[in-house]
């Protein structure tokens, strides 16, 4: 019997020829990534102090702050400030801060490198299975494990195949298709798996959007999102300046999985997640009437330069609605530059929107644009549990960039194909 | 505490208990005893009030999803949750309760389970008897690795020995 690209990675990393899924097996880490949120400062420095043992190699750290940058308050920046210093103090080298999402910049920045394991306290570290990482969320204690051992365990899951063909509609983008997906499979329905991304819409999907697919696996439960690494990949890594080499993984033909999804990309109408719930989705064109108050493009799952310029493509030369507020957070600096120097940020910000620092800050409601009491917004975020982005009794919808930037315009949420000669 | 059953009461909750739930993003800048006190608000203000060191929280399918936050269980554990009951766990919050000492079991049949009743947990043998309705449950038995990470409190523990 064959393995899957997950089950290939996971016997690299543990040393051994074959694994099976189920089986539980020690491997050695690549990469290990700390936010600010939860980094050193949830149980690891004191415990990393009380075990009286260093890290175990410290150019495979990497420590961002990115969830309390720029700090609205005093104790936000005292997070930020403790982070650094603790970064500083263990010789960690590969420290950010003020720079946007930690996904993006571990993305960016090259410290996820295809047939690697990568383990971040942030559970959309799965993301970086665009790359053909196996990467994965963990909570802070099991950081310290890593951070002392450079190991972890892990089952070695199970795998969901997910096969979308065809070519996606005009104004249905990576997200529309994630959200689509999450709903078919629930939002519990690959706990302890793997999905694996396979078909001709993800061959012929540019990075920055597979990386939106990727980023969104835990949303069903799952340990990681992994598409498998090609020319597309190579390009954007030799572009991004690796230079290490890598071995591309590719499940085998008699691989096993647990279970397949078949889907038609063509079939794809743009979609909402509604609240509370991110597999409670609905095509756009299903919807009832959704009055909006805020709308909101950024985050690592829905900031970066392709979903900042295709928000442009409708927003250019027009206006957002009276009384609605379009927030806008590049995913990283680089992305803030790259649209500055292109015009997307003057044209955004020409329609009505107010371009933000990159950072995490409004997706989960801690600053740059919480959302009070009654009030709704769409979001090209991850997430719209109950109070995500502020008041429990607020409402979030999930959506493409491209929804919600329609939605934004008519201060309701519309299928934005009437905007790009779609329908 | 190997073989020791546990005995108490029940706080009861349902599906899809999540991070965002148990911890709100917005008081994760504070330290976790101030956070506690938020801990399950956004459905259920007085928690933190009336959950007592020894009571036992049960939820239904998907217990802990969404962040990989610690501050969920952390608070929890604050609060005195020592156990947890649910049908199904997601995969980060089951690991980090495991990490933090505190038992996390999963049971099919936790729709039986009502607020206030009594139970008695053998988390070896996999069983739940509920002494208020006089039934009993099957859980999933923990594999042993996790029993020994539980036993020893948790995983800074383990790593003490290495």
């Amino acid at each position: 019997m064959g393995m899957t690209i997950s089950e290939k990675i996971i016997a690299k990393a543990a040393g051994v020829q074959f694994v099976n899924s189920g089986e539980i097996h020690w491997v050695k880490v690549d990469k290990a990534m700390m936010d600010d949120i939860l980094g050193p400062r949830v149980e690891i420095a004191e415990k990393l102090k009380e075990l009286n043992k260093g890290i175990w190699d410290k150019d495979k750290v990497v420590v961002i702050s990115d969830h309390y940058t720029p700090p609205a308050n005093a104790k936000q920046a005292e997070i930020v400030k403790f982070t650094r210093e603790w970064a500083k103090e263990y010789g960690v080298e590969n420290y950010y801060e003020f720079q946007g999402p930690c996904h993006q910049i571990m993305v960016e920045e090259g410290h996820t490198i295809p047939g690697q394991i990568v383990v971040g306290t942030d559970s959309h570290t799965c993301m970086y299975g665009a790359l053909g990482t196996f990467s994965t969320g963990v909570g802070s204690t099991e950081m310290l494990g890593v951070l002392v051992s450079g190991e972890i365990w892990f089952k070695v899951p199970e795998t969901i195949k997910v096969v979308w063909n065809g070519g996606l509609q005009e104004g249905v983008m990576a997200k529309d298709l994630i959200l689509k997906t999450i709903g078919e499979i629930g939002h519990a329905g690959a706990t302890y798996k793997a999905v694996e991304h396979v078909g001709s819409t993800f061959e012929n999907m540019i990075m920055d959007e597979r990386l939106a697919v990727s980023n969104m696996a835990v949303e069903m439960g799952a340990k990681v999102g992994i598409i498998p690494t090609d020319d597309i990949t190579d390009k954007y890594l030799k572009e991004i300046g690796v230079s290490e080499e890598y071995e591309r993984f590719s499940s085998d033909l008699d691989a096993e999985y647990i279970e397949i999804y078949e889907f038609k990309a063509e079939d794809l109408e743009p979609v909402v997640a509604c609240p509370h719930e991110v597999d409670n989705v609905v095509e756009i064109s299903k919807l009832d009437e959704v009055k909006i108050d805020q709308a909101y493009i950024g985050s690592c799952t829905g900031g970066r330069y392709n979903d900042l310029l295709q928000a442009s493509k409708i927003l250019k030369g027009k206006k957002i609605a009276d009384g609605v507020r379009l927030l806008v957070s590049p995913a990283s600096k680089k992305v803030w530059n790259r649209c500055a120097e292109e015009g997307i940020l003057t044209t955004l910000s020409e329609a009505g929107a107010t371009v933000l620092a990159s950072t995490c800050g409004a997706c989960i409601g801690v600053h740059s644009g919480s959302i009070g009491a009654g009030e709704v917004c769409i979001s090209s975020t991850n997430r719209n549990f109950l109070g995500r982005m502020g008041s429990k009794e607020s409402k979030v919808y999930l959506a493409s960039p491209l929804s919600v930037a329609a939605a934004a315009l008519e201060g309701k949420i519309v299928d934005p194909r009437k905007y790009l000669g779609g329908i | 505490m190997a073989d020791k059953k546990i005995k108490g009461k029940v706080w009861k909750y349902g599906d899809n208990i999540n991070t965002d739930i148990i911890s709100p993003p917005s008081y994760m800048e504070m330290s976790i005893e101030e956070a506690s006190k938020y801990a399950m608000s956004p459905i259920d203000d007085d928690f933190a009030k009336k959950f007592k060191k020894g009571d036992i929280l049960v939820g239904e399918n998907n217990f802990g999803s969404g962040s990989s936050r610690e501050t969920a269980p952390l608070t929890l554990k604050h609060l005195g949750v020592t156990i947890i009951i649910a049908k199904s766990f997601a995969r980060i919050f089951y690991r980090n309760s495991i990490n933090l000492g505190i038992i996390a079991i999963e049971c099919n049949e936790t729709d039986k389970i009502r607020n206030g009743d009594i139970l008695e947990i053998d988390y070896n043998k996999g069983e739940i008897v509920n002494l208020t309705k006089e039934e009993k449950y099957k859980s999933t038995k923990i594999p042993q690795h996790i029993i020994k990470i539980i036993n020893l409190g948790g995983l800074v523990e383990y790593l003490k020995r290495l």
